[in-house]
């Protein structure tokens, strides 16, 4: 291991166990190992297991049918909104900072800023901390609390936008956008892709925080996660549901207005009974011109709930740990950057989160 | 410049056709000139600045980002333009002036040293933000590629002006950036360009691909048959001003062929194939390949390896425009000025007799034994000569393709929207171990195939690479030696260049033997089989 230099704010101490002994990627997922190797929980198992810890309510992160889920309430509340009341046999809630022991393990949840209830895990074991960041962004984001950052030993993190092309520009310049094209274009209906969990609710905040006071059309499968978010206390302002007009009749109420759907409806014969669409989709991915010209977007907005190149490479330093392993997403890039950097990091090739999904 | 790289976005993003000739006449109208002709320039392909190469690009980014961080990003946005804007370092400070207008651009570069370029090109970029050094790039290296086609530029130039699209396309060649002439006529303070009698290409009439099926009323009172050699499409233009040969798309290639541009009395022009070698021995395109990469023959090269026109219509004679004839007729004119002109590197392209369609049938199959032949054309007898692809007048009928099973040996990611699947295959044959006959064969790359497979196919190979890597070489992962795949080719010839001794022209995946085992994929003396003469 390349030592760093002193002058950063952690001292790095030398660990009795190495995290590595108790904390592995296994086909089921991150999982944290008792003395004989077996599993004594998992985070964010990709196959059913019996105690998981959730980072966060995105379906590739948060499974239905394990034994025991402990998670942020929001992610309890999100999960019991996708999966309905027995998503689980058991559930415990944790706040942020509040401990709880699991074996010799100390576990505590602070916020990742991704999502709503989006946790990073904090485990300490023997003097060592590692923290895994699950999906993380350090952008503003009016509908989750903020990244926090917490200096460790292992930092695991994951890596989507892990390019040096990915800086994603200022929320706020990008929504302004929408309310630009508008006054251009007042006759057409705006419809904006965007997954429904986290990536509307913050889209509909965003318009709402650069002024926009007209009701929202929202498309049906929205429906229940934005009455979620308002539930706990979000304000997305006046919401009214996108129904279509008659078959085969364009929905004239809708034009000039601003509808979001979730991006699979885009293509579909949904959006056509909208009154000339212009069609808005918005994703991190939507940086790349040849990649938001192929899903056939005609305004691409760049709106990420993950973190950019810089975002990561800051959040390393800040975080300052001995090693950092990677989880998802693009790690030659972000391995090679950390090389650079004479940091150790490794990757876990974690199967069974999406690298494109956001 | 920054409204030229919005326009640019505009195109790239904009589905519908009419809505991006609308952008474009619109930014004509509001676009000044000389900046209105130098933005035209880049759009229909003839903006040149000399310096400004994808090598000085990459070499400016070099001192911007780390060597491997920039071919991870660049393999995975797959547009070099796009990358180096996006990963260009916003400058501490931004320099306090605007980006350059496009005759500042051209003004600058066309007396700027390699070193002024860089330092021109990299001040530009600093004062730029994302979408203009998106754009100032792509303008700067040439290719444009949103989604706006020449011909779809022109369209739009003749909705701004209110003229006939037809009679700006006629010209376009004595036009030079940035059409000072042509605005003039456009906004009529002169007369329109005159083409009459010089040696300028004429827009060219292309072939629809055709299947077995179409053929069967093809009857030979409507049909001409001929051969669809397998050269490259040229024409030979003659006038007061010289003799020049253009490329199928229009570009002068007179400099490479001497044995063609020799000066003529006769004046017209003529279309046909390039072939290697001589009227009685052609030889394969690979020769023919070794020509045109060559601006200037060696006189060694012109007598190893000769080439000669095929003559397979003419468009102009004189002062008698042609083309408004039916083939029939340009074809009795064409045998005429062959014989007139007794030119040893100028031929004819003979008609294949028939009588029924199933005749057709048995033309196409001896394809295959000739080797430099790729298929049939077809020719409505009335096809009068209109540029373009004109629907039902003429079609090519290609030869069935080769095939052979072979094994994949490496896998890499795609380009831009494939970035994140492996799609990129390196395959390969078996062949005798060179170290010790007794031992096992050993299998040795023979091609590479990005295509032919389907969109459920590629995510099954993707799934099949992840799970079967025995090595990773930077993009590159080794595989398993175990998944055999039927590839098609057009051809397979000599190289030197590859391990195996032979290269194969355009493979591409025709089927995925999931069931075939690695062992029974074809060995190179079987591949060697195909190789033309
Ligand atoms: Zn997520
Ligand atoms: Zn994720």
């Amino acid at each position: 291991m390349v030592s760093k230099s002193l002058d950063q704010n952690r001292p790095h101490r030398k660990l009795s166990t190495h995290p590595s002994n108790w904390i592995r990627p296994l086909a089921s997922g991150l999982a944290v190992l008792d003395a004989h190797g077996e599993p004594i929980f998992h985070i964010d198992a990709t196959r059913i297991a019996d105690t998981v810890i959730v980072t966060h309510g995105h379906a590739d992160h948060a499974r239905p049918g394990h034994k025991h889920v402990i998670a942020s309430a929001e992610t309890l509340a999100i999960m019991k909104a996708r999966y309905g009341a027995n998503f689980a046999e058991r559930v415990t809630a944790l706040r942020w900072h509040e401990t709880m022991r699991i074996g010799d393990v100390d576990i505590h949840l602070v916020p990742a800023g991704h999502v709503l209830g989006s946790a990073q895990i904090v485990l300490d074991y023997e003097g060592a901390r590692v923290v895994v960041s699950g999906d993380y962004k350090r952008k503003s984001d009016p509908t989750c609390a903020p990244f926090e950052p917490v200096p460790c030993d292992v930092f695991i993190t994951e890596a989507t936008f892990a390019l040096p092309v990915f800086s994603h520009p200022e929320p706020l310049l990008e929504i302004n956008r929408i309310l630009v094209s508008l006054k251009q274009f007042p006759e057409r209906a705006h419809v904006i892709g965007a997954y429904s969990l986290g990536k509307a609710q913050r889209v509909i905040a965003l318009l709402r925080q650069a002024g926009y006071q007209e009701p929202i059309y929202i498309h049906g499968a929205l429906q229940k996660l934005c009455q979620l978010y308002q539930d706990h206390g979000i304000d997305l302002g006046i919401l009214a549901p996108a129904t279509t007009g008659e078959k085969g009749k364009p929905q004239q109420a809708l034009a000039g207005q601003i509808v979001i759907a979730p991006p699979s409806a885009l293509a579909d014969r949904w959006s056509r009974r909208l009154p000339d669409p212009l069609i808005i989709m918005a994703s991190g991915w939507m940086q790349v011109k040849q990649r938001a010209k192929q899903s056939g977007v005609e305004m691409p907005l760049i709106l990420s709930d993950h973190a950019d190149w810089n975002d990561l490479l800051a959040t390393i330093d800040e975080v300052n740990p001995q090693e950092v392993w990677i989880t998802h997403g693009r790690e030659d890039a972000l391995m090679r950057a950390l090389s650079l950097k004479n940091m150790t990091a490794k990757a876990l090739h974690l199967i069974g989160y999406e690298d494109d999904a956001e | 410049m920054i409204t030229f790289a919005r326009l640019l976005e505009k195109l790239l993003f904009t589905p519908q056709r009419n809505t991006k000739i609308q952008h474009l006449s619109e930014w004509l109208h509001h676009t000044p000139m000389p900046d209105r002709g130098w933005g035209l320039a880049a759009l229909v392909g003839e903006f040149q600045s000399k310096k400004a190469k994808p090598a000085l690009i990459r070499e400016m980014v070099s001192t911007k980002s780390d060597a491997e961080l920039f071919a991870i990003s660049y393999d995975f946005v797959g547009d070099l333009a796009e990358t180096v804007a996006l990963i260009w370092p916003e400058p501490e400070c931004r320099p306090n002036q605007p980006p350059p207008t496009l005759s500042e651009i051209v003004g600058a570069l066309d007396h700027a040293s390699a070193d002024e370029t860089r330092f021109l090109i990299q001040q530009w970029l600093d004062c730029s933000d994302t979408t203009t050094r998106w754009g100032l790039l792509k303008l700067t290296t040439g290719g444009l590629r949103v989604g706006a086609s020449a011909r779809m530029v022109r369209l739009a130039l003749a909705q701004a002006y209110e003229a006939a699209v037809e009679d700006i396309e006629e010209i376009w060649p004595l036009l030079e950036p940035p059409y000072t002439t042509l605005f003039d006529w456009l906004e009529g303070r002169a007369e329109r360009p005159n083409a009459d009698g010089k040696a300028v290409f004429r827009p060219l009439m292309l072939a629809h691909p055709v299947d077995d099926n179409d053929v069967t009323d093809m009857t030979p009172d409507k049909w001409l048959v001929e051969w669809k050699w397998d050269g490259a499409r040229v024409q030979l233009a003659s006038g007061h001003d010289g003799v020049r040969l253009f490329s199928r798309s229009g570009d002068d290639i007179s400099s490479g062929f001497p044995e063609l541009t020799k000066s003529l009395s006769w004046h017209g022009t003529l279309d046909g194939e390039l072939l290697a070698g001589t009227p009685d021995n052609i030889a394969p395109f690979q020769n023919l390949q070794q020509r045109l990469n060559r601006k200037k023959p060696s006189a060694n090269l012109m007598q190893s390896i000769p080439v000669f026109l095929r003559a397979y219509d003419i468009l102009l004679e004189d002062d008698d425009d042609l083309r408004q004839l039916p083939i029939e007729q340009r074809r009795l004119k064409l045998e005429k000025t062959v014989k007139i002109l007794n030119h040893s590197a100028i031929d004819l392209s003979a008609f294949l007799p028939f009588t029924d369609p199933q005749q057709l049938i048995s033309w196409r199959q001896q394809c295959r034994e000739g080797g430099l032949i790729e298929g049939l054309m077809l020719k409505a007898r009335n096809s009068m000569y209109q540029q373009g692809r004109v629907k039902g007048l003429w079609f090519k009928w290609k030869r069935d393709p080769l095939t052979a099973d072979v094994v994949l040996l490496y896998a890499q990611r795609g380009h831009g929207k494939r970035s994140s699947l492996f799609s990129d295959y390196t395959f390969g044959a078996w062949m005798e171990n060179p170290d010790n006959p007794a031992e096992p064969p050993i299998l040795v790359p023979v091609g590479k195939a990005y295509s032919g497979f389907s969109d459920a196919e590629l995510k099954k190979l993707d799934a099949f690479v992840r799970a079967n890597t025995t090595q990773r070489f930077g993009p590159v992962r080794e595989l398993e030696k175990t998944l055999v795949v039927e590839v098609a080719f057009d051809a397979i010839s000599r190289s030197t260049r590859h391990k195996s001794g032979v290269a194969m022209r355009f493979p591409r995946f025709q089927r995925i033997r999931w069931d075939k085992p690695a062992i029974e994929a074809d060995d190179l003396p079987t591949l060697m089989k195909w190789i033309d003469s």
